[in-house]
């Protein structure tokens, strides 16, 4: 079978001694131009749950990446168990005690959950064995997982159960749990965090990288806040309170002061009278919703990811149906979608084709291509997009033309509501503000506009109202950004 | 010295066995490579279409002979019809294509079962109905040899020149893949099926299309052609139908249709290329006794070379053959 290591999650809490089990001192990683993570110190005790907090593209994931050796550090270093890993390597954490979990699951669908667990071993296979050393694992852990089931047939909860077992079969002392939340119901949550509690009770230690702020001051010892690549902040949990981690992950704008125009709202375009959604996999993702949008306003959809924000923008562009509820949809909707080069483009297409595309769905007859051409050469004019001429594929666009497109393309006429889903990811400054102004002056030109960006700032800067939605409850808060920050992170009301 | 000077002897008849075989002289030409290009380029339009929805029809041969089976059956019975008896005999064997296909076309939609594995399925299970039906229920009276009677005269498709096979089928395969163009590149409905092959995720969430819905609509359209190739192969060539009648054409025609790119025109192109081959290829071994295999190698070598230049099966653009190329209207 050819695991290293003892086959279960017990360590006593004398072996691993007193020294830091993770301990990173002035990490540094670039990407090309970019710095993910600049001169991060971090030290996690043994016997302790460390929680490491901030928001999306904060560099918590690359962070962890370092420790975990998949990629090496700019500078910086790392010591495991009191050993400093040197040409650190995913082998060398994996010898030092060390396991992850990673957000995405990566177990192979088509293997028993024994298969799984010996994979990336060397040496023979031995079924009985494998069967035995997930039996000794599970037994010894508290993990529970049917032996036997193919991975694909695993609820979300058993696999991630699995991957946590892979790594304690290879004697994993420290484990790093990257979002290990972010895929669970809140039944299901409340047991990984007793389960962890109990790991560290035994000796183990554990990272937790989160953007749940009450889930890392439940169960942490320890906690630190990365923003944008930096420790903002490093204290005990005890110690923290809500409104100093929630500062922490937010940046501090200096102009708290709302700038975006005020236009009085008009009259309602969708009402939704408690609406459930599910996703994909018909999981409830928006429980009882209710609220309505009206003409001329612009509506920030602020969430962090996985509360059911795609979801309800699925819903709100009527790609999805509700499961219960009314929601009373206006009919002329523009929708820009979150992922430009699969949902919103066809790359290969002509920019021209990419017009046509445009709720192809509904079309009957022919194609007048001649007209489409001219159509698309006098968008590219309107809406100042550098293009050759429309008859170039779009990849050979830049990504803020590309952007610029499909927004002209779903504004060319007007519309009652638009939808966008992080329509300005990945943009420079100017095709940034070209998004924003045009979501502006839809707005002032009558649609409701419902967004979400990750970038909270953002979201606050345009949005005239925002409705946060947290767990899959959509409530409205006002547009002060230390309460809608709270708000996402599901932070009590009180101030 | 001997050995070589054999060899270049023999290459040059090798090579005039070819030419002799395939479009040397008009026979060859008009009544072996044009009728066997037929059958080919209507099977390689049907595949071109499904394949640009992004749907792997392998079935061809399987549908072609239940189009030949149906086309058979109603032009042994449409004695006294006239032309309308051709006429629906081959509406019989679109009809059957398409079915054929349809249960491959149903076990994707219902149970995602993957086309690839269903069709070449139910190619077998075509192959061993059509051996049944042959030997069984639709032999001929005699019941000396597999296969049918002969259908009526009036159910046969006419030749276009009397001293030669060629047959009417031409006219109806440059007409399919002239209508197969027209649709893909200028109609509503192709523009889905080009769109759906190539981003269904684009295609639901920009263009609010049905994809499961075209992609079904794709592979029965393309059954339903591989059926008609059956029936114009029974009403133009063999007249009846016995095992064997397709020489593998539902698999030629995959290659056929690759080679063109999936353009429905450059398919005319493309199957009178690999008719040659194989006409060609047989005058070799009948003439210069070279194995078939030898040419069927060398179609393989074809295959190969074209789709490692074009640079593989998966480019779906449309640039450069909309007929006009849309223009750029002056900015300035």
């Amino acid at each position: 079978m050819g695991v290293r290591g003892r086959a279960n999650g017990v360590v006593s809490p004398d072996e691993s001694g007193g020294e830091p089990a993770l301990e990173l001192r002035g990490v540094a990683k670039r990407f090309g131009d970019v710095t993910a993570v600049e001169d991060v110190d971090l030290a996690v005790s043994p016997g302790s749950v460390h929680a490491l907090l901030g928001e999306n593209g904060a560099g918590k994931t690359t962070l962890m990446r370092l420790a975990y050796g998949l990629i090496r550090a700019d500078a910086g270093e790392i010591r495991l168990f009191g050993r400093q890993a040197r040409e650190h390597s995913v082998q060398q954490a994996v010898r030092a005690g060390v396991g992850m979990v990673h957000q995405h699951l990566s177990l192979v669908p088509s293997l028993t959950a024994a298969e799984n667990l010996v994979l990336g071993a060397h040496g023979i296979y031995r079924p009985r064995s494998a069967e035995a050393l997930l039996r000794a694992t599970s037994e010894s852990s508290g993990l529970r997982v049917p032996h036997d089931a193919l991975a694909r047939d695993l609820s979300v909860v058993e696999q991630q159960r699995l991957e946590i077992l892979k790594a304690l079969a290879r004697g994993a002392r420290l484990l790093i749990l990257d979002e290990p939340t972010a895929v669970l119901a809140p039944p299901d949550i409340d047991e990984l965090l007793r389960w962890i509690r109990d790991f560290v009770a035994q000796g183990g230690s554990v990272v937790l990288v989160t953007h749940k702020l009450r889930e890392a001051l439940a169960i942490a010892d320890q906690v630190t806040v990365l923003r944008r690549g930096r420790v903002t902040f490093a204290g005990t949990a005890n110690e923290s309170s809500e409104e100093e981690l929630s500062r922490a992950i937010f940046p501090d704008k200096l102009d708290n002061t709302v700038s975006a125009p005020s236009v009085a709202p008009g009259a309602s375009v969708v009402q939704a009278d408690r609406i459930n959604v599910a996703d994909a996999r018909g999981a409830q993702r928006i429980r009882g919703a209710s609220f309505q949008l009206h003409r001329g306003e612009i509506i920030g959809l602020a969430a962090i990811e996985g509360s059911g924000h795609r979801e309800l923008l699925a819903a709100l562009s009527a790609l999805r149906p509700t499961w219960s509820g009314k929601l009373l949809l206006p009919p002329r909707i523009a929708l820009i979608p979150a992922d430009r080069a699969r949902e919103a483009l066809i790359p290969e297409f002509t920019l021209a084709e990419n017009v046509a595309l445009h709720q192809v769905g509904r079309r009957r007859g022919l194609l007048d291509w001649d007209a489409l051409a001219t159509r698309t050469a006098a968008l590219l004019q309107r809406f100042a997009i550098v293009a050759p001429s429309p008859s170039v594929p779009a990849r050979t666009l830049s990504g803020g033309n590309q952007q610029r497109l499909v927004v002209a393309r779903e504004l060319e006429h007007e519309v009652d509501l638009i939808v966008a889903d992080n329509p300005t990811r990945g943009l420079d400054v100017r095709a940034t503000a070209f998004v924003q102004e045009q979501l502006r002056s839809a707005a002032a030109r009558g649609a409701a506009v419902v967004f979400h960006s990750s970038d909270l700032d953002e979201l606050l800067s345009i949005a005239t109202r925002v409705l946060v939605v947290f767990h899959g409850e959509v409530r409205e808060t006002g547009l002060d950004r230390d309460q809608v920050g709270r708000a996402m992170l599901g932070a009590s009301e009180a101030a | 010295m001997t050995l070589e000077l054999a060899l270049v002897a023999d290459l040059s008849q090798v090579l005039e066995a070819f030419w002799r075989g395939s479009l040397g002289t008009s026979s060859a030409f008009f009544s072996g490579t044009l009728v066997r290009a037929i059958p080919l380029a209507i099977l390689g339009v049907g595949i071109s279409i499904a394949f640009r929805a992004g749907v792997f029809n392998i079935g061809g041969e399987g549908q072609l002979l239940l189009g030949a089976t149906a086309g058979t059956v109603v032009g042994l019975h449409s004695a006294g019809l006239g032309p309308a008896g051709l006429v629906l005999a081959l509406l019989a064997s679109v009809a059957a294509g398409a079915l054929w296909a349809a249960i491959a076309a149903a076990l994707r939609a219902r149970f995602g079962v993957l086309e690839v594995i269903s069709t070449i399925m139910l190619n077998f299970v075509a192959v061993n109905l059509v051996s049944y039906l042959v030997r069984g229920p639709l032999q001929e009276p005699t019941r000396v040899y597999p296969q049918t009677d002969p259908i009526p005269m009036a159910a046969r498709l006419p030749r276009l020149w009397p001293e030669t096979r060629l047959h009417a089928g031409l006219i109806i395969a440059i007409a399919i893949a002239a209508a197969a163009w027209w649709f893909l590149a200028r109609t509503a409905a192709g523009f889905r099926v080009r769109a759906v092959g190539a981003s269904p995720t684009a295609s639901m969430v920009t263009g609010r299309v049905n994809v499961s819905r075209v992609t079904f609509a794709a592979l029965v359209a393309s059954g339903g052609l591989a059926g008609l190739a059956g029936g114009i192969e029974v009403s133009g060539v063999t007249y009846a139908l016995y095992e064997n009648l397709s020489p593998g054409y539902g698999f030629s025609a995959i290659a056929v249709a690759i080679l063109a790119r999936l353009h429905p025109l450059a398919v005319l192109g493309s199957a009178l290329l690999f008719a040659t081959l194989e006409t060609g290829a047989l005058g070799m071994q009948r003439d210069a006794g070279v194995p078939s295999v030898v040419a069927a190698a060398l179609e393989a070598v074809v295959i190969l070379v074209v789709v490692g230049l074009s640079g593989g099966v998966g480019d779906t653009s449309w640039r450069g053959w909309r007929g006009r190329a849309p223009r750029v209207q002056a900015t300035a």
